[in-house]
């Protein structure tokens, strides 16, 4: 009977620890990154206005047969103004970006790359932010990477920059040289 | 007035939570899903907001389509499966029994049995305590 009570006794301190231990791994967990439900999935049907080529569409074709990274991307953002610089790096290292300007004033857009320089290819206008609801996206900046079969492989939330592209892009944009 | 004036500033939060857009639809029944989807669907830029009290863009975005979705008649099921299809279950308040949210689900039913298991444990002693039993 008393070998059986001393187990008892442990009881509450093994449900901390198995506690302490559940709650701890998700300590310091970024919470803001959530899981692209994309992953793995064609980009979602794109037909929007070009924003520099006037008069023309961005559809899906644009993203076959190369890799891409989709930025997402707004004058309203202040995030996307300390990025910008790293884009252009990237444009000027052969790295094919595509922008979407998202929920922004079209002239606002043209003038923000006029003036510090445009990194995009090509970018496609979501005045109205369904296309962003496609692509469940909740703000900017937000950067996809796109495979040339113009599927979603990587979805990333926040500034892009050297370190997150050594951490996060880098390894799938590897994939490219292959 | 003083407390009047106490009052008006008590309530004062309280108007301020409520975000209010007007939206407009054929039926009663289509205005009550609208706000049962809207406590259902959870803003994915706030976390811990359903897209009706949010005041982020893209809950605004958010509600606007869901109104237009029900103005189709489509069904609450295919609206949430819209959102879950493109936000993940995270959007979804109601999140689905899939082996990852098991936890969830479960988690509170099994600390509630653990403790009703251990109140039991306790009163059956106490009580053989009070017959005078030899307990240890």
């Amino acid at each position: 009977m008393q070998s059986r009570k001393g187990l008892w006794m442990f009881l509450p301190l093994l449900a901390f620890l198995g506690l302490a231990v559940l709650l701890a791994s998700g300590l310091g967990r970024d919470t803001e990154e959530l899981p692209t439900a994309l992953a793995g999935k064609p980009l979602p049907e794109m037909q929007l206005p070009s924003l520099m080529r006037r008069g023309t569409e961005v559809s899906n074709e644009l993203f076959i047969g190369h890799w891409t990274l989709l930025n997402v991307w707004a004058t309203w953002c202040p995030t996307c103004y300390v990025e910008h610089p790293y884009l252009i790096k990237l444009a000027e290292q052969g790295i094919r970006i595509v922008g979407l300007n998202y929920k922004d004033e079209p002239d606002k857009a043209r003038e923000y790359l006029a003036s510090l320089g445009n990194p995009y290819m090509e970018v496609a206008v979501d005045e109205s932010g369904r296309y962003g609801i496609d692509l469940g996206v909740y703000g900017a900046p937000e950067t996809f990477v796109i495979d040339p079969q113009g599927e979603v492989v990587l979805r990333y939330v926040g500034e892009l920059n050297d370190r997150s592209w050594q951490q996060r892009f880098a390894p799938v944009w590897e994939q490219e040289a292959q | 007035m003083k407390r009047l004036l106490l009052l008006v500033l008590f309530c004062w939060p309280l108007a301020s939570g409520a975000v209010e857009d007007i939206y407009q639809f054929d039926s009663a029944a289509d205005e009550h899903r609208f706000r049962e989807l809207l406590v259902q669907l959870r803003c994915p830029k706030c976390q811990n907001q359903a897209i009706a009290d949010s005041d982020a863009p893209i809950s605004q975005d958010m509600r606007e389509q869901v109104a237009s979705m029900i103005r189709d008649g489509r069904s609450n099921e295919q609206i949430v499966d819209y959102f879950v299809e493109r936000y993940g279950d995270f959007v979804n308040y109601e999140p689905p029994l899939t082996p990852q949210t098991l936890i969830l689900w479960l988690g509170p039913m099994l600390a509630m049995l653990g403790g009703a298991l251990l109140v039991g444990l306790q009163m059956r002693r106490a009580r053989r305590i009070a017959r005078g039993e030899d307990v240890l």
